[in-house]
């Protein structure tokens, strides 16, 4: 029987799974999570004890029907779950693993990627500082741990994790100082009429959470810098709308600004890119059912950056897709087509009204530091650009921002504004950094008992 | 900030864990992460290679590769998404071997 592979078991993943299995194909699943739920719903270690609603919130039913629904399939063997376990390259059909039994090599002839996204994020002077993480970090602590990464905490960035975060650590008795919002109200307010049109449920749901967060919450801010001592954050700098200076003190800091696609397994697939202007970042090229090329389907927020509602659809969508290109019966796709291209509306309405902050990133100070990974400030990169060119790939050769241990993956589309304000381009035309296997760390000691086989 | 960077909100009756961190032994709860577990004791995990700043995880999802640290013995681990288990010898400070050329 055809091996389908599915990476990935957030929302896309496993209803990509379901619909596979409803026609009587057993996909392999493999996941970096020790229990599929992908990050939106990730679930808590065994023995935790808040209900789902404290957890996922207006989303709890969902979450318990996606989780309820995968594991079924999974007692059933109609889907083949390896949890904890990351591929670190794809080539020729072949898909090369290392999990809880070390590394190994799985054989494919259709791949679904439903490898979700990650926080994007603006370099800003102290961010490198251990107590500054992602959005996304502060949101997994608090979900599946159950912890605040701090005592006093600001929030940074833009977005709708901006706003749910910040509500949901002050639901949990966090103390957020404030929440700086880098876009301005006026911006807001022309892109939330568009996005209410599209999903004007969903719109008022971010409103009330906005409420909850009262004199927090501050729009259209400048970030100056993160104050540091040797443990960490102690205060952040900013300017607010009117221009006046702040200084907040805290011990953490979270920051993001919207997501950034995970796309290096659909680059080694074999995937083309486009620059998306909406998304303001690299795309892979799909068409409505996330076809990326024959046999590789792309669902969810590695494709497209709609949310966990879209990503669910875009996970049967791919299956449908799929499950036509082997000539078998697949369910219409009508209806999640039109709903989907509903959810595409909103999203690029939402990333109108709370837009990437391009000339922030321009202006990053020489001393800033853009790779996090081995310190490479804005100043080196604009040094590097002098004799590399303007051309994304060389000046990561010959300068090293993106060759550090996260693989460019924060500092690609920093990098990529400061070298195209350097030389006058657009950023696009400065060139997406490709790909390279392993996309996750491995031990060299797993290779090499490979090879000696 | 004085102790742990961690502030436990929730599932805080969970069993405790004992393990040793920089040769002292030191304790978690059941279901921490090992990020979590050292977190909870200090405010960084780590020093940077690259810089003076001491490093305290950034993503949480296997993305950074901030948080590697080292185990007395065996592979290093990535501390986001590996859980706690009692009697885990862990070190924030690479061993010495690893100094030497």
């Amino acid at each position: 029987m055809t091996r389908v592979l599915i990476v990935g078991a957030g929302p896309a993943g496993m209803r990509a799974a379901e619909m596979l299995a409803t026609a009587g194909i057993t996909p392999v699943v493999v996941d970096e999570g020790a229990r599929a739920g992908g990050q939106i719903y990730r679930r808590p270690p065994r023995g935790f004890i808040r209900r789902p609603e404290a957890l996922y919130g207006s989303e709890a039913s969902k979450a318990v029907a996606l989780h309820q629904c995968f594991d079924t399939l999974v007692t059933q063997n109609r889907v083949e779950y390896r949890a904890q376990t990351s591929v670190l390259g794809l080539g020729d059909g072949t898909a090369h693993l290392s999990g809880p039994a070390g590394y190994e090599q799985i054989g494919f002839e259709r791949l679904i990627l439903a490898t979700g996204a990650m926080d994007r994020v603006v370099p800003i002077a102290g961010w490198q500082t251990g107590g500054v993480y992602t959005l996304g970090a502060m949101q997994i602590a608090l979900k599946a741990q159950g912890v605040a990464l701090g005592q006093q905490i600001v929030l940074l960035g833009t977005g709708p994790l901006l706003t749910l975060l910040a509500a949901q650590l002050v639901q949990s008795g966090a103390d957020v100082r404030a929440v700086l919002d880098t876009s301005d109200m006026l911006g807001q307010v022309r892109g939330g009429v568009a996005m209410a049109a599209a999903r004007p449920w969903v719109t008022l749901r971010g409103l009330g959470m906005r409420r909850q967060l009262g004199r927090r919450y501050h729009a259209g801010i400048t970030p100056l810098r993160i104050e540091t001592d040797e443990q960490g954050p102690t205060a952040v700098h900013w300017r607010d709308a009117k221009g006046t200076q702040h200084v907040t003190s805290c011990d953490a800091v979270g920051m993001g600004w919207h997501l950034r696609a995970e796309t290096h397994l659909a680059d080694l697939a074999g995937a083309q890119f486009y620059w998306d202007k909406d998304f303001a970042q690299w795309l892979p090229e799909i068409d409505g059912f996330g076809r990326a090329r024959a046999d590789l389907y792309l669902a969810g927020d590695g494709a497209r950056l709609l949310g966990a509602d879209a990503a669910e659809i875009a996970g049967r969508l791919a299956a449908i897709a799929c499950l036509r290109d082997m000539h078998l019966a697949a369910p219409d796709p009508t209806a999640d087509l039109r709903r989907i291209d509903r959810m595409e509306r909103f999203a690029r309405a939402m990333q109108h009204a709370f837009p990437w902050p391009a000339d922030l990133v321009r202006q990053a100070d020489d001393h800033t530091v853009l790779c996090r990974c081995e310190g490479v400030t804005a100043g080196d990169l604009r040094q590097t650009a002098d004799w590399s060119g303007p051309e994304a790939n060389r000046a990561k050769s010959l300068g090293r921002v993106g060759m550090g241990r996260c693989q460019g993956r924060y500092c690609q589309l920093a990098g990529a504004e400061v070298i195209a304000a350097k030389a006058g381009m657009r950023t696009e035309d400065v060139g997406r950094l490709r790909s390279q296997a392993p996309v996750r760390p491995v031990p060299i000691s797993a290779l090499i008992q490979d090879s000696s086989d | 900030m004085t102790g742990g960077r961690v502030h436990r909100l929730a599932e805080r009756d969970r069993a405790v864990v004992a393990f040793h961190l920089d040769g002292a032994p030191v304790s978690a709860l059941s279901g921490d992460t090992v990020l979590t577990a050292i977190l909870s004791l200090r405010p960084i995990l780590r020093q940077a290679e690259f810089g003076p700043e001491g490093r305290a995880g950034f993503c949480l999802m296997g993305a950074c590769q901030d948080c590697w640290i080292w185990q007395e013995r065996g592979f290093r681990l990535r501390a986001c998404s590996t859980e706690i288990r009692s009697g885990m010898r862990l070190r924030t400070v690479a061993p010495q071997a690893w100094d030497r050329p």
